[in-house]
């Protein structure tokens, strides 16, 4: 036994994961049995069209939001009583970054003081450290110092996230969650923040999970996606192979509505249109949740729901059409 | 090519708060004809907004605004209308379609009915050929079971189908030109598609005008015939969609596009950064607008706005505003 090494415990790996909300309309099922491991040193997208439960999932992760059922852990400990007995260690090991980085900032401290704060929450250094920090930290996402003495409203949308990333890195944490972080920006912007993500990830060497509706940002940086359907996953895999074969006829659809900026790629391209938007995640079908949309549904997709499996690309997807020999193509 | 059923000439538009007051257009033209699509294509704030629908009287709440050039819809001068016949030429003439479709529908108030009384209103139906009319829009523009979404209220349709109810609300008065603001900004990439997709037949079917007014290049490139790109209150460049996509010459047009990851080539195309932000345009500078964030300035950039030039001929001009490239790439220039 001693001479077998143990293996690295993943960054993150959620179990059987339920966020469902009751609103006066019904119970939402947001999140709906979800299973993800992400290996340390990964950068992560998780994608899907809204309602489809990516960014609860992401928060239900850090415990942003209470999980109905399951379990998640995180760097091998269970996330839920690490946060119990170790807050700050935790804080330290996990950071979440927002969609709106003006309304995750206090609007009356300058940057300075932002970036201070977690610092001085978990004591770390003297003045002098904490100032040499700073400048650190400013230096990591790109900033002038000139930038410490405003305050948030002032900066740009593009300065602001990259506040508000320095701010999350003052911890030195492993596991960086991010929400949107593009969203928010302009488009000449926002390749700046993407750059900045895939440098800090190579030069720090962190997990870094990424909620984005961006197809074509996810296949420049993320190694590894997850397409969520419906509080569900779709599919899931290393994110060329998944995105040049994909298994299941949504990621197909998703793919397939992605336009070229090159109208001349762009004009002969056959396209899917799936007809419809997404159900309610109030009340999802029975069966495959894609089944209402799908182009090639078969009778036994509105009974039985399908789980992950291995597909081609030796990733999984949740498809009955969908198996390591073969696949459906729409 | 056809006549243009809109028109604008060397647009100015100043709009002044208590605070500030910011040159949101700076002698900008366009025009656009039945059965084409014109993309007008900028970031927040570069005036692309401002640009198409100001000269229709609409503009941001709570500014005042100073509005210089000429606008013309089929032949006539819009600038001197009175409100109220602006506001008709806005319900029949110009359909507009935004990024989010309650700031078109009355949430009070039953989709079809809605769709009916902009078609007896402008399009001279009877009440009865109204709501057949408006029936077979909403089927028209994709939504399902239109009898039964006829009777429903905004607040029972999902975002897309609401987009499309909106579409359906601005193709009513049967207008000639359909401008469409963001259209598909909010929407999901399948939705999106599906949207595009619906603009895109509505304008073949009735030969009318698009004007197309975006910042989602992969929309233009679905949708555009021709396309300006517009910085600061400025165009930078403009020509079809070919030239403009395929061979920018502008930086500025040059650097968006070089942002922009291709989804579709086969390798990675990488996303190249544009440095610094769009300047702050209640402190402009003479010169280029661009001039600050440009790879290529030269000192005359900072002193000299730079005036369209034409470096490609054809059935619509390649014009583009920065004599730097086209000197420093021996281009030949039409003008």
């Amino acid at each position: 036994m001693t001479d077998v090494k143990q293996a690295d415990p993943p960054a993150i790996e959620a179990q059987g994961l339920k966020v469902h909300f009751q609103t006066a309309a019904g119970l939402v099922r947001a999140v709906d049995g979800v299973d993800l491991t992400i290996p340390k040193g990964a950068f992560h997208g998780i994608v899907g069209e809204s309602g489809c439960g990516k960014t609860t999932l992401a928060r239900a992760i850090i415990g942003l939001q209470h999980a109905t059922e399951g379990t998640v852990q995180i760097n091998g400990r269970d996330r839920a009583d690490w946060q119990k007995q170790d807050r700050k260690g935790f804080a330290r090991a996990v950071q979440f970054i927002f969609q709106d980085p003006l309304g995750s900032m206090s609007r009356r401290q300058t940057v300075g003081q932002t970036l201070e704060e977690p610092l001085l929450i978990h004591s770390i250094g003297n003045a002098s450290e904490r100032k040499q920090r700073l400048a650190e930290l400013l230096d990591l996402v790109a900033l002038p110092a000139t930038v410490l003495d405003r305050i948030p409203r002032s900066l740009s949308g593009g300065q602001r996230q990259r506040v508000s990333i320095a701010r999350a890195l003052a911890l030195n944490p492993s596991l960086l969650i991010c929400d949107e972080p593009l969203s928010a920006l302009d488009v000449s912007v926002r390749a700046q923040i993407v750059n900045l993500f895939a440098r800090l990830q190579a030069q720090l060497g962190l997990t870094i999970v990424i909620v984005a509706h961006d197809l074509a940002i996810v296949r420049e940086v993320c190694s590894e996606v997850t397409v969520m359907y419906l509080g569900r996953v779709a599919e899931q895999g290393v994110t060329k192979p998944v995105f040049a074969d994909p298994a299941h006829p949504y990621t197909q659809a998703l793919l397939s509505a992605v336009p070229s900026p090159d109208p001349r790629i762009e004009a002969p391209r056959p396209r899917i249109l799936l007809a419809g938007d997404p159900p309610s995640p109030r009340n999802p079908p029975p069966g495959c949740r894609f089944s209402t949309r799908c182009p090639v549904v078969e009778p036994q997709c509105r009974v039985t729901e399908p789980q992950l499996r291995p597909v081609a690309h030796s990733g999984q997807a949740a498809c009955h059409l969908a198996a390591a020999e073969s696949h459906a193509v729409i | 090519m056809n006549a243009p059923v809109y028109a604008v000439e060397n647009l100015v538009i100043d709009l002044y708060t208590p605070s500030v007051s910011v040159r949101a257009v700076d002698g900008a033209s366009f025009h656009v004809s039945p059965g084409e699509t014109l993309a007008i294509v900028g970031e927040s704030g570069s005036g692309k907004t401002v640009m198409t629908l100001g000269p229709l009287g609409l503009m941001p709440e709570g500014v005042a605004v100073d509005l210089r050039g000429t606008a013309r819809a089929d032949g006539r001068d819009i600038l001197t209308l009175s409100p109220s016949e602006l506001s008709a030429l806005r319900g029949g003439f110009f359909g507009v379609i935004f990024q989010d479709p309650m700031s078109a529908l009355n949430p009070m108030l039953k989709i079809g009915p809605q769709l009916a009384s902009q078609a007896q209103k402008y399009a001279g139906l009877s009440a009865e050929a109204a709501r057949k009319e408006a029936v077979s829009l909403l089927a028209r523009s994709g939504i399902p079971d239109p009898e039964d979404r006829y009777d429903r209220y905004p607040h029972e349709l999902s975002g897309g189908m609401l987009q499309r109810a909106m579409i359906a609300l601005a193709l009513a008065a049967r207008p000639r030109v359909l401008i469409a603001d963001e259209p598909t900004t909010a929407l999901d990439a399948t939705v999106q598609a599906q949207i595009l997709a619906l603009i895109r037949t509505i304008q073949k079917e009735d030969g009318i005008a698009v004007v197309l007014i975006t910042h989602d290049i992969g929309a233009v490139s679905v949708l555009a015939d021709r396309v300006i790109v517009l910085y600061a209150g400025q165009i930078a460049e403009e020509g079809t969609a070919i030239q403009v996509l395929t061979a920018p010459v502008h930086p500025y047009t040059r650097g968006l596009l070089a942002s922009v990851p291709d989804f579709r080539s086969e390798s990675a195309t990488g996303t190249k950064e544009i440095p610094g932000i769009p300047p702050n345009q209640a402190q402009l500078m003479p010169g280029c607008r661009f001039a600050d964030r440009c790879d290529m300035v030269q000192a005359t950039c900072h002193s000299h706005r730079p005036r369209l030039q034409t470096v490609g001929l054809g059935d619509v001009p390649h014009r583009v505003a920065c004599p730097v490239v086209i000197a420093a790439e021996g281009i030949v220039t039409h003008d």
